[in-house]
């Protein structure tokens, strides 16, 4: 009799070395490399901002603009040349990156947060909770969620915060949907089943034995929703119900600038350019995170 | 009055303070004019339609009992013959010109004007204009839902009606040409009912041709209109949802004539430093002031010299530089082509150190924090960074709160909400050419109320009450007495700084070759943009 | 299969009375008052309180609610409160161009995205692949007013080639609908290429090469219409991507739908439009996505209804 491995251990990975693994597999595919570079080159320059900023991104300085009043062109002692206001716009590209990433980041969050949490919820306890919890959700998916978040903007004075959670507010809906899914599958498996009979309580199943199967999606969905939340910033930006300025934000800078696209294509080419190569950044990794952690999740939901 | 000249340019300005313009009554009639807008036309409903892009073309459409010479602020009568006043003011009687005809070919009667005044004052009607009426008997009762009808006019015959004031009112004549008081046919108005406005019928000198909404709106002559040769054009084709960068492209190949939004900004300094655009664009005054409101009733605007302080802060000129010099800086609360304006008035000098002096004189070394309200639709909030910059060189940390245009009415009609309110967007601009129309709702107790439209909550009985006695004045001989009288009560008014009057909005008509009118028709006062009737082309034989 | 259709429907109704109710909530603590709007600024506080009564909105908020739904249920939407035509006029005049819009933008995304993902399937791996499939990850991370105005600022402004905005001929349809199919372009090209490389895999194909056909006829016959089939399920998801990406596309171009008309009556508190809008955008993604689960099982029999 030939020495046959014992049955699988339940439930614990080695999670540690994966993590660190993960990280490497990253860097190893050059597309994803690329994302994680341009994300750290933009988390570094929010951090670092004040220290790499030409000029004062709020100083609407006289000889920013010319005589008649148009902005300048790029070059000379301002790089990316200067917006209607005769301000330094490399500066505020620059301080815009604050912008996006916190409110990208912080509405991704909130709505992983909340997506996770009703899918989790529904999948677990299934029965009417999982039939309330998920018309709900098909309610809000059905909402064009561009008007939603700007009817949401329309009510509440707006603030960082609270663009943020319309944001979120909008974009909870697909993690939820994904989860639910995955921990209803989950939970009709046996092990499951197993837990309940010995009398776990429910909160030890979703955190010990739950929660670390939904980890890879929730990181994957995560990571892709990122790029959701930066492209809606900019989008409510550009509408001009987003951040309050002076704020900078790369939506709002194309928003004041847009009536002069015409002849002064720069202001709207390179915030343009900021905000696909963040959301692209984020969309690399993401995709990448999804190959690594979870090869059967193909395609979009 | 300051004027700054466009470098190269060769814009021919013309005021129009009451002086007859040279427009030729002769002109020949032919031919069609294009006019593009960007947005879909709203209504035409005399008695609904207040944006500035439908004012106008109801004009064309609609008469009144009174309207203005073209081009510009002098009255003159319409569809009356003739106009008499009472000694005390307070009656007016009105004959009607014989042959006036509805565009369906009915002859206008008294019990006409009758039925549109009852009309637009109609509560359900919900019209926009109804509070100009107030100065007629028994508006309060009919305005509130009671009764049958305007108690204070009366059909003496066919061709006479007699209103009867309950107050005298110097701007009574006004009133009477607004669009408001147009005339319109009561079988007409019953029979659409609601949708009168999209099917308008009135004895304007244009009639509603065609109507495709988005796209486009046709007027054409009507020949039965009560003056010989008026309107000049036989067509005018409204084009609609064209972006005013495409309609300046249209303008320039001669595909459109004008381009109703104007020029685009970013497109002005290339026209007006082209000798050969710029001869075709055509400047004028506007009846405009764009200004911030002083909270008065919110802390630290209740002092006096805090408000003196903000209006010595802000440095217009560079405001004026940063919308292309498309207006000249304000001092006071009316424009400089209003009858009533204070050419010898200097205001607040900008003088930062000073502004920072008497901030501290009041209690406040280290400044304060306060918010500025605008409405998020560009320039304005642009507009609004730099009045927060000047701000915070004084000290003032302004936060910016650029909001929907309805919040920021929301907000500015509560007493406690809006500190500072840039007024961009939702600017004053005259609805006619008189000094008490800057001030009723804007600055007078009246408006200081919820809801209404005195955000700087100022409410100063004394000039209430000096503001009726100027209305009181009525006749042509204390018109002088009159407009000295608003002159100074605006003036005393910039004493007490509710407001930081900041510019004055100067209008860009560019046309093209083909159509021809004096330069006042396209930048006519009261008929805004363009006076559609005088035009004539250079087509028609 | 009937009875699922049916239970569907019933959801689908349930859920557009769940949005009619939650937007007239929103609408409703939105702080602007619309009779001030309606009034105008030389009202007096009389003439806008009694506007406030014509229009009913001092009544409590489940009569104003209960109001509005028996006249919808009536098919009367209501009027705008600004221009005061019917709001059914209004979103019936301006809804066909939007439909056009949003087919033409079908249109773009099937052919560049089908196009993109077979040529990057065929030539997995290398150079054109990689490429190809760089920029459909840009086409998925580009926000669609950035790509307008790039649109319009290239092929409009400084080639000419297309006219910059409005409405009327072929021309004018092109940029927008590229610019609304943009987006779903990089999400087709992405998943055609992982569908045909699904298909490219499986055994029939293997025995038909070994059979000795061509593989051009083989890719053309039979791996593309395979490998479609689930793409084409997923068009009626589409249209909920749509209803957003329409009110920045129409406001960019100048296209007169009810994207326009939708962001133009945001800014006024124009509430029965917005509720207008709302409802008929609802409608067309509760359909769409019926439509997208129903086709789903027709397609790959291996999914059940559930």
């Amino acid at each position: 009799m030939t020495d046959m491995p014992g049955p699988a251990a339940p439930a614990r990975r080695p999670r540690a070395r994966l993590s660190g693994t993960v990280l490497g597999q990253l860097l190893r595919r050059p597309r994803a490399a690329f994302g994680l570079a341009v994300i750290a080159i933009m988390v570094g320059a929010a951090i670092f901002a004040p220290l790499i900023m030409p000029h004062d991104p709020f100083e609407q300085s006289f000889d920013g603009l010319t005589l008649e009043g148009a902005p300048l062109p790029p070059g000379g002692a301002f790089p990316l040349g200067t917006d209607l206001l005769g301000r330094d716009l490399a500066s505020r590209l620059i301080l815009g990156t604050r912008t996006s990433l916190i409110i990208g980041v912080l509405a991704n969050g909130i709505a992983v947060i909340l997506g996770a949490g009703v899918g989790i919820t529904a999948g677990y306890f299934g029965g009417w909770v999982a039939g309330v919890l998920m018309r709900f959700t098909d309610l809000m998916m059905a909402f064009p969620a561009l008007l939603l978040a700007i009817v949401l903007a329309a009510i509440f004075q707006p603030s960082l915060l609270i663009v943020a959670l319309v944001i979120a507010m909008v974009n909870w809906v697909q993690m939820a949907r994904v989860i639910y899914t995955e921990t209803r599958s989950l939970t009709e498996r046996d092990f499951v089943q197993v837990q309940r009979s010995i009398g776990s309580g429910h909160l030890r199943i979703l955190g010990a034995h739950l929660l670390p199967h939904l980890l890879s999606s929730i990181v994957v969905f995560g990571t892709l929703g990122i790029s959701t939340t930066v492209l809606l910033e900019a989008t409510l930006s550009y509408l001009g119900v987003g951040v309050q300025p002076p704020i900078p934000s790369w939506g709002n800078i194309i928003f004041e600038n847009q009536t002069y696209f015409s002849t002064a294509p720069w202001l709207v080419f390179f915030p343009g350019l900021a905000i696909i190569l963040l959301a692209l950044s984020f969309n690399l990794v993401g995709d990448a995170l999804r190959d690594i952690l979870d090869p059967t999740l193909k395609g979009r939901h | 009055m300051k004027k700054l000249l466009l470098a190269g340019a060769a814009g021919l300005a013309l005021m129009a303070q009451g002086a007859l313009a040279q427009v030729d009554e002769n002109a020949p009639q032919g031919g069609t004019m294009v006019v593009t807008y960007k947005d879909d036309v709203a209504t035409l409903d005399p008695a609904i339609g207040y944006d500035w892009q439908n004012w106008s073309m109801i004009k064309s459409l609609f008469d009144g009992l009174l309207g203005y010479e073209p081009g510009t602020t002098t009255l003159r009568n319409e569809l009356a013959e003739s106009h008499e006043i009472s000694e005390d003011g307070l009656t007016h009687t009105f004959v009607l010109k014989d042959g006036i005809k509805f565009h369906n070919g009915r002859e206008i009667t008294a019990e006409d004007v009758k039925y549109s005044l009852e009309r637009v004052t109609n509560p359900e009607t919900q019209s926009p204009g109804a509070g100009f009426f107030g100065m007629i008997d028994g508006f309060d009762q009919w305005n509130a839902g009671e009764g049958d009808g305007l108690s204070g006019i009366e059909v003496v015959d066919d061709k006479t009606v007699k209103i009867t004031l309950s107050r005298p009112d110097a701007t009574f004549g006004h009133v009477m040409a607004l669009n408001f008081a147009s005339i319109v046919p009561k079988e007409a108005v019953e029979e659409k009912g609601q949708d009168f406005g999209r099917d308008p019928v009135g004895s304007g000198a244009y009639r509603l041709a065609e109507w495709t909404p988005g796209q486009r709106v046709v007027f054409e002559r009507f020949e039965e209109y009560h003056r010989d040769g008026v309107p000049k054009l036989d067509q005018v084709v409204f084009e609609l949802g064209l972006d005013p960068t495409v309609a300046l492209l249209r303008v320039q190949q001669g595909q459109a004539d004008i381009p109703g939004d104007q020029i685009p900004p970013a497109q002005f300094l290339q026209v007006m430093n082209d000798p050969n655009q710029a001869k075709n664009v055509v400047e004028g005054g506007q009846l405009h002031t764009g200004y911030v409101t002083l909270n008065t009733q919110m802390e630290p605007f209740d002092k006096v010299e805090v408000r003196q302080a903000m209006n010595m802060a802000i440095n217009k000129d560079r405001i004026v530089r940063i919308i292309n010099n498309r207006a000249v800086p304000a001092n006071q609360p009316l424009p400089p082509t209003m009858p009533g304006y204070d050419t010898e008035y200097e205001g607040y000098a900008y003088d930062p150190e000073k502004a920072k002096q008497m901030l501290a004189d009041a209690g406040y070394p280290d400044g304060f924090s306060t918010e500025l309200y605008v409405y998020n639709t560009d320039p304005n909030p642009r507009i609004a960074q730099a009045i927060q910059q000047d701000l915070a060189a004084i000290g003032v940390t302004a936060e910016i709160r650029s909001l929907a245009q309805a919040n920021v009415i929301a907000a500015g009609g509560e007493k406690d909400q809006a500190p500072m309110i840039w007024s961009g967007g939702m600017a004053w601009i005259a609805d006619f050419p008189d000094p008490s129309n800057f001030y009723g709702p804007i600055l007078g107790c009246a408006g200081a109320v919820q809801g209404g439209w005195n955000w700087a909550w100022y409410c100063n009985e004394e000039m209430d009450k000096r503001a009726a006695e100027a209305d009181a004045m009525v006749g042509p001989d204390k018109q002088q007495a009159r407009e000295d009288a608003w002159r100074q009560i605006y003036v005393d008014i910039m004493e007490d700084a509710p407001w930081i009057p900041i510019f004055n909005e100067q209008r860009f008509t560019m046309r093209s070759e083909r159509i021809k009118g004096d330069d006042s028709l396209f930048v006519d006062p009261v008929h805004i943009p363009v006076n559609y009737d005088y035009m004539y082309s250079s087509e028609a034989k | 299969m009937g009875g699922y259709i049916l239970r569907r429907l019933l959801e689908s109704a349930l859920i557009l009375l769940g949005i009619t109710l939650v937007t007239f909530v929103l609408l409703y603590l939105v702080p602007a008052d619309p009779a001030r709007q309606i009034a105008g600024r030389s009202a007096t506080a009389e003439t806008v309180a009694n506007i406030r009564d014509q229009l009913g909105l001092n009544d409590p908020f489940f009569v104003q609610y209960f109001r509005y739904l028996g006249n919808l249920l009536q098919g009367d939407l209501g009027r705008s409160y600004l221009q005061r035509a019917e709001v059914s006029e209004l979103v019936a005049s301006r809804l066909p161009a939007s439909l056009l819009l949003m087919v033409s933008a079908i249109a773009t995304e099937l052919v560049f995205g089908l196009t993109i993902g077979v040529i990057a399937a065929l030539r997995r791996n290398r150079m054109a692949d990689h490429s190809l499939m760089i920029f459909s990850f840009v086409s998925i991370s580009a926000p669609q007013f950035v790509i307008g105005i790039l649109l319009l600022y290239v092929f409009a402004v400084k080639l000419g080639w297309f006219p910059i905005g409005g409405y009327g001929t072929f021309a004018h349809l092109v940029l927008p609908s590229v610019t609304l199919g943009f987006l779903g372009a990089g999400w087709y090209s992405r998943m055609m290429r992982s569908s045909m490389i699904d298909v490219l895999g499986q055994d029939f194909v293997r025995t038909a090469r070994a059979k000795g056909l061509a593989r051009g006829r083989i890719i053309a016959r039979h791996v593309v219409p395979n490998a479609i089939l689930p793409i084409i399920a997923m068009i009626g998801i589409d249209i909920g991507l749509f209803m957003s990406g329409i009110v920045v596309v129409e406001s960019v171009f100048g296209w007169p739908g009810i994207g326009q008309l939708a962001w133009q009556a945001i800014q006024r508190v124009d509430i029965p439009v917005i509720m207008g809008v709302t409802i008929v955008s609802a409608t067309a993604i509760v359909i769409g996505n019926l439509l997208a689960d129903l086709m789903a099982p027709l397609i790959d029999p291996r999914i059940k209804l559930k």
